[in-house]
């Protein structure tokens, strides 16, 4: 064989040399186990930190207010839409750390009289005329038992 | 000599082939997730943006978002008119007369979680993918930012995230989900416009929900394989 050809050959086999060890320190260790992509980043994915609580998680302590409301309109709503995330309570279940949304604002997301919410599917109300005297839902409305003390 | 052998070896030994295919075929078997949404049953409330951005520290300026309630109206001349205020987080108040409209309904969007997404195709780097039971999902620590799957989401899904710097979106709560845990949205949504099921298992909320449902996807004509099914959704929605 021409010893230019060696040469070349050389370098050749120096660059398919130079391009393993490229390769494996820049591939990471879980490239490809899956698919196109680092299979570690599944479990990262999988273990980021949960903010809001189990809803299943009420059950334990507020099994009565649960039961209660089982024969009322907001029967089968999340506790986690009006008490939001609610995960440092479940941690350490105090009176101050669970949120109590409410008010005309809070509450009209919901029931304020929308053309586009359909009546068929919630209770609207015409927020801007109805017992305007008042400055919150819950002044009259108990959420945990709507319609309690009324005629 | 004998260290080098073996790191020639290993570099071998990574595969090859996965270096070629930018999306993966289903698995037989596990779950396969898909999202249904009914339009009729969605009022608008925008808990399920609120909750979102809480629950995956989604940034708070007004045009970052996983999932979002749009207010479609279509006027009685024919004009359509799509309002998001916030995302719906504020919620909606009416703005339009409604002798003017012909017809109104909110619309919440989120990933759609594609079959055969295009964000994942196009990525040049392999930082985000299919997961094998189907949820489009982001390596943080492999993107690189580049902004190419914000582009070829259509229906406009991702962002990049301004404190990180690489691309975001939603991966239908993937912590939450493999724990058993509802997506945050769907934990909150008051009257389940919004449910998530394994397609694969016939007993399954959202299999259900397809069977008595005229379901459709957004853009078919795109064949993103979208695994979002809604109810209700008419010609004017994209």
């Amino acid at each position: 064989m021409p010893a230019q050809i060696n040469r070349i050959l050389l370098l050749f086999f120096a660059f398919i040399g130079l391009f393993l060890i490229v390769r494996h320190f820049l591939i990471p260790e879980s490239f490809g186990q899956y698919g196109h992509y680092r299979g570690d980043s599944l479990i990262e994915n999988a273990e980021k930190d949960k903010i809001f609580a189990d809803a299943q998680d009420c059950h334990a302590c507020h099994s009565d207010i649960l039961e209660k409301l089982e024969n009322e309109m907001h029967a089968g709503l999340s506790c986690l839409i009006c008490h939001g995330p609610g995960r440092t309570h479940v941690e350490d279940p105090q009176l101050g750390n669970i949120a109590k949304e409410s008010g005309m604002e809070f509450c009209g997301k919901c029931h304020d009289i929308h053309p586009a919410r359909r009546g068929d599917v919630v209770f609207q109300v015409d927020i801007s005329t109805h017992h305007t005297e008042k400055t919150d839902c819950i002044e009259c409305h108990n959420p945990h038992a709507l319609w309690e003390g009324m005629e | 000599m004998a260290a080098a052998g073996t790191l020639l070896l290993s570099s071998v030994t990574r595969p090859f082939d996965v270096l070629l295919m930018a999306s993966d075929p289903p698995p037989e078997e596990g779950p396969w997730w898909g999202i249904g949404m009914d339009i009729h049953l969605c009022i608008g409330c925008g808990m399920c943006a609120k909750a979102c951005k809480i629950e995956n520290q989604v940034p708070d300026e007004p045009f970052y978002f996983r999932t979002w309630v749009e207010q479609y109206t279509i006027l009685n001349n024919g004009e359509v008119k799509i309002e998001s205020p916030n995302g719906g987080i504020d919620g909606f108040k009416p703005s339009f007369e409604e002798e003017e409209i012909f017809k109104t309904f909110f619309v919440p969007k989120m990933c759609n979680q594609c079959a055969k997404s295009p964000c994942t195709q196009v990525c040049p780097v392999g930082a985000t993918y299919d997961s094998p039971d189907g949820v489009a999902l982001v390596d943080d620590s492999y993107c690189i930012g580049c902004g190419y799957c914000v582009q070829a989401c259509p229906y406009g899904c991702r962002y990049i995230h301004p404190e990180k710097k690489v691309a975001d979106k939603c991966t239908l709560c993937y912590h939450r989900l493999k724990n058993g845990l509802a997506p945050a949205c769907m934990e909150v949504c008051p009257t389940k416009a919004r449910i998530y099921g394994d397609l694969r298992d016939r007993e399954s909320e959202l299999v259900s929900f397809l069977r008595e449902h005229d379901y459709q996807v957004l853009k078919p004509h795109l064949n993103t394989g979208s695994k979002l099914f809604y109810n209700g959704l008419t010609a004017e929605i994209s």
